[in-house]
């Protein structure tokens, strides 16, 4: 059996139906990590011993009579969401033995519905890159092609999925970290609106744009795992309160009526032709599936870049300040004097990207340029957010590229961090409006393949997953793996 | 030529909350180091704040008791530094946007001088941990069990133009938060702490730079402060040089001020909305619900009790002197059917105010409570007992739990007022001694005395004194 | 606008220290990025409201109840050093 090629959905069949259980499964997923991650390098750690022992778990909940959906799967958590007693290093040398003493919201809710963890995937240090380059780890390689880069920062997440060393995986997306990676591998994910997934225990970038998601082979994966991990939590003033909406109620919905937006912005300038092929496929597809094509403008769309890396930074520079030796993390050696315990500590626990967003935060909120910097960002910010909801007066759903080309090789861009910061134009946007959007398999340009994003009205996650799970209904894109993990 | 002293005082208020400001630990003082600092008040890797209640209750109750506007938003802001009792490397704080805008605090001084004092805000912040100076072998111990702890930040406009204005004002607030059950008020412990900027001028010229001293922790020293300060400004630009702005620690040992290792201008603190909170939205229904709630404040009460009870400013002033005080008089009266409030407010005042010091008590661990206390009242007006005897009845209730009545009737203490019984001892007293009375009635008043005390002993002290005299009066001039 | 970044303060700022040989390179990186914020100067933004958040919420209050153990032995296992139940530091000076 092929348990790496079926959807999550189809193996939670198998468990259902009793032809597999879960120690198996865990077995079969464990077995295949052990054999082909030190090709790929998504996982920073493998928590094997304990994958069993939760499988064994589940069987026993199973064998009592339990019949849920997610009971005994196998899970991959990105190394961003503390776990007890596991380290959860957020791909930084300052937590590298960092054994988190609670468990984050999102992994007690899995963990409470039986899921079993596999392991902690890589990602580019404090969730701070796209392209898993910046991990004190080592980078992590596209299953695809191991010379180019898997995306990030949930690039271990992604690559793990397409490497079929698990059958779904979490992430964060801070300004396309679940978005950006899924598309480079050839997987579905969906960064839920601000406020449905609790940040408790989720390691922070910057606390007003992150928001944790789940990454798989398909819309109807993410649905059902997104349905397990969203909710209100009372340990995060940014939660949303009430109800979550049903994600996987209406997944079969027919698409007639639809309307999807095309943003003339998003097609412009430094999009590629493959990618712009592969988006306007897409749109037809749609179009055949019953929805209607709509011309939208987000004309701020331009400012999105350094609006975000004026904020995200000054949110990260002041998130990254409680690393500093005294009560967990790194600690240098022998420290001469208090300011050398701080300075060495961090320069020694943090790389070189995470260091560069810390000094540019403190630079915008610094006295003289906080105004022109970190306030105007925020105003632009909120043109950012109006032209999403003016183009919503027209459609429904956005639809446009994730990234402005497939991925990249490896090293490609690491010396130009201004070039890297500008590939993110397609996926910040919906960060600094706080919106829903889920990235899916549309194409291949040569071996690598091309991904697409749907782009909804705040809590419209249904609408986008009923979208792509259509979409995926009628493709197969999704079904794609690469040959040499097969 | 004429100085004048410019005084802003700023004040930390630990407000009275169970738990911290933005987590559900404890707030306990005196617990062992980091016992009730948990994973938010450690600023553990993606912890996050929830704001407590009871904090944006207290400071609602604070700001309509200054007269001031509560804010309908207010926002936490990030106030951004490293330091060892600050875990997060940043504190949060309300910045733009405070919770309380404006206010005014009325102070009185010697001579009966009155002056309001402006306040310009009052805002909501976290408390640091605290650094502990024992020597680790060259090293600093950090107990963040304080981390946390909520405060509310109370600034007042530069109007204060002594050091007795100063203490005047800090006393006023410290009384107003206690009463309005905010804040313990506990000096020792820091839960009420002064800093002070102070600087001098030429009178009617512009303000002159200041110094800030922080964290005063007595009145005492918070005069002697300013005092030493204001010394220490004059002789500066006396003699030809500029006061620098600063930040100046007050050694009540060497009763100076000195300055602390300047960080202020090194300081960049990078303030910013808090993305982990949202704005705080105080609405008129939340202010209703407290208004509802708000003890009645000590200007009015002491108002209230000169014309309500007919007592003097001073008895007055003693008796609003605290909530419990105040409450525990008018229980008092309220159960003695306020005949004689006087009399109750002497016994509160006076017997009980003495044995509650003798006994370091404070009234609310008073032996005898308001209710019993009643009790004892009631039997001097209405004559069961003197005053004298019932001071013996207290002493007896002070170690016991029995009522006043109980202890009248288990000691035969009520009083003799039938005036034939009365008249009798009076008789059998003046029998007893002839050259007394012959004295007395050759002219020697002084002896009347003798013969009440006689008299008096005779009856154990149960005789109704008033009515001793008459009789007395009445019978040797037979 | 975008002045030349001064990375001695920024790190300062950061608690980071600088090696001498790495300030040019690193202040070359960071003047670029700052130069991407250029463009924000020439948009119009009269009468916005800057946007901390992205859903006009406000904040929840948590009711006044203890519910927090000590965990501080626990907690403090990961601790790089600690004495007595107190985290050490390099001597606090003030």
């Amino acid at each position: 059996m092929n348990f790496h090629q079926m959807s999550m959905v189809q193996l939670a069949g198998k468990l259902q139906d009793k032809s597999v259980s879960s120690v198996e499964l865990t077995q079969y997923f464990s077995d295949r990590m052990a054999k082909y991650d030190d090709q790929i390098n998504g996982y920073i750690t493998k928590t094997t011993e304990l994958a069993m022992a939760q499988a064994q778990a589940a069987d026993a909940r199973r064998a009592a009579g339990e019949t849920g959906l997610l009971l005994g799967m196998p899970l991959a958590h990105k190394d961003i969401f503390c776990t007890q007693d596991i380290i959860t290093t957020c791909a930084s040398k300052m937590l590298a033995n960092f054994k988190a003493p609670y468990n984050a919201t999102v992994v007690e809710k899995l963990n409470a519905v039986g899921m079993v963890t596999l392991g902690k995937t890589n990602m580019d240090e404090f969730a701070m890159g796209s392209t898993t380059e910046n991990s004190a780890f080592g980078v992590t390689r596209n299953p695809w092609d191991t010379r180019a880069v898997p995306g990030g920062s949930s690039g271990g997440a992604a690559a793990v999925l397409a490497a079929g060393l698990a059958p779904i995986a979490t992430g964060t997306d801070t300004g396309g970290s679940i978005r950006q990676p899924a598309a480079f591998c050839g997987v579905t994910g969906i960064k839920p609106t601000y406020g449905s997934v609790s940040r408790y225990g989720m390691i922070a970038y910057a606390s007003s744009l992150d928001q944790g998601g789940p990454m798989g082979k398909t819309a109807e994966d993410c649905a059902h795992l997104l349905a397990a991990m969203a909710g209100f939590d009372e340990r995060d003033s940014t939660s949303s309160e009430g109800e979550r909406p049903d994600y996987v109620g209406s997944l079969n919905a027919p698409l007639t009526g639809l309307k999807v937006g095309l943003p003339k912005e998003y097609f412009g300038e430094g999009l590629s032709d493959e990618v712009r092929a592969a988006t306007l496929a897409t749109a037809a597809e749609l179009e055949k599936l019953g929805a209607t094509l709509v011309d939208v403008s987000l004309p701020n769309t331009e400012h999105a870049v350094p609006a975000y890396y004026v904020i995200a930074p000054a949110e990260a520079s002041s998130n990254l300040s409680r690393y500093d030796g005294v009560r967990f993390g790194h600690r240098c050696d022998n420290p001469k004097d208090l300011n050398d315990l701080y300075t060495r500590s961090r320069s020694e626990g943090f790389g070189a990207e995470v260091k560069r967003r810390i000094m540019v935060g403190a630079y915008v909120l610094s006295a003289g340029y906080y105004d022109a910097y970190y306030l105007k960002a925020q105003r632009v910010r909120r043109l950012i957010k109006e032209d999403f909801m003016q183009a919503f007066e027209a459609c429904d759903v956005i639809l446009g590229p994730v990234a402005p080309t497939p991925a990249w090789k490896l090293g490609e861009k690491t010396s130009d961090p201004t070039a890297m910061y500008l590939a993110d134009i397609y996926t910040i946007p919906v960060n600094l409006a706080g919106l829903p959007a889920i990235a899916m398999p549309a194409g291949f340009a040569g071996a690598l393949p091309i991904g697409v994003q749907l782009i909804g009205n705040y809590f419209s996650e249904p609408r986008l997953l009923n979208v792509a799970h259509q979409f995926q209904q009628a493709t197969d894109h999704h079904t794609k793996t690469p040959a040499a993990w097969a | 030529m004429t100085w004048e002293t410019v005084i802003g005082l700023e004040v930390h208020a630990q407000l009275a909350t169970k738990t911290k400001i933005f987590s559900g630990a404890s707030t306990a003082f005196g617990a062992l180091p980091n016992t009730q600092a948990c994973l938010v008040d450690l600023g553990m890797p993606g912890v996050l704040p929830v704001l407590n209640k009871g904090v944006v209750d207290m400071a609602i109750r604070f700001g309509l008791a200054v007269g001031s506007s509560v804010a309908e938003k207010s926002v936490f802001a990030r106030k951004n530094y490293f330091y060892p009792d600050l875990p997060k490397g940043y504190q949060i704080s309300q910045f733009e946007l405070p919770v309380v805008i404006g206010g005014q605090i009325h102070i009185e001084l010697d001579g009966g001088v009155k002056k309001t004092i402006n306040l310009t805000r009052a805002h909501l912040e976290e408390d640091a941990g605290k650094s502990l100076h024992e020597d680790f072998e060259g090293a600093s111990g950090i107990d963040l069990n304080r981390a946390g702890t909520p405060l509310l930040e109370i600034v007042s406009e530069p109007e204060m133009r002594s050091p007795a204005e100063a203490v005047a004002y800090a006393k006023k607030l410290h009384e107003l938060v206690q009463y309005l059950g905010i804040c313990d008020g506990n000096m020792q412990e820091g839960s009420f702490r002064v800093d002070a900027n102070i600087s001098v001028r030429k009178v009617g010229a512009e303000l002159g730079t200041r110094a800030e001293i922080k964290n005063v922790n007595s009145f005492k020293f918070l005069e002697r402060a300013i005092m030493f300060e204001v010394e220490r400004q004059i002789d500066i630009i006396e003699a030809g040089g500029a006061v620098v702005q600063e930040t100046r620690l007050y050694d009540a040992a060497k009763d100076e001020t000195r300055s602390m290792r300047s960080k202020a201008d090194a300081m960049d603190y990078r303030y910013f909305p808090d993305p982990d909170l949202l704005p705080l939205i105080i609405t008129p229904a939340m202010i209703e619900k407290v208004k509802g709630e708000m003890p009645e404040l000590p200007d009015a009460k002491r108002t209230r009790f000169i014309e309500q009870y007919k007592l003097s400013d001073y008895d007055a002033m003693v008796l609003t002197g605290s909530r419990e005080i105040a409450d525990y008089y008018e229980t008092v009266v309220a159960a003695t059917g306020a005949k004689d409030p006087k009399i109750a407010a002497n016994w509160v005042m006076g017997e009980l105010n003495a044995r509650l010091n003798a006994d370091s008590l404070d009234v609310s661990e008073s032996p005898v409570d308001a209710s019993r206390m009643a009790g004892l009242v009631a039997r001097i007006l209405d004559n069961t007992i003197s005053g004298k005897i019932a001071k013996d009845v207290f002493e007896i209730m002070w170690t016991s739990t029995d009522s006043a009545d109980a202890i009248i009737e288990a000691k035969g203490l009520k009083q003799i007022t039938d005036v034939g019984a009365i008249a009798a001892m009076v008789r059998g007293v003046i029998d007893q001694f002839p050259e007394q009375l012959a004295e007395y009635k050759g002219g020697r008043d002084k002896l009347f005395g003798f013969f009440v005390g006689e008299v008096m002993k005779a009856t154990k002290g149960k005789a109704n004194p008033g009515q001793v005299n008459q009789i007395l009066k009445d019978e040797l001039a037979k | 606008m975008s002045d030349h970044i001064d990375v001695h303060k920024v790190a300062r700022l950061g608690a980071l220290a600088i090696g001498a040989d790495e300030v040019g390179a690193v202040g070359q990186k960071l003047n670029a990025i700052v130069g991407l914020f250029d463009d924000l100067a020439a948009i119009n933004t009269d009468g916005i409201e800057p946007m901390a958040h992205p859903l006009d919420q406000v904040q929840r209050l948590r009711v006044d109840v203890v519910i927090e153990k000590d965990i501080h032995q626990y907690v403090q296992q990961i601790a790089p050093r600690v004495e007595a139940g107190l985290y050490l530091v390099p001597k606090v000076i003030e």
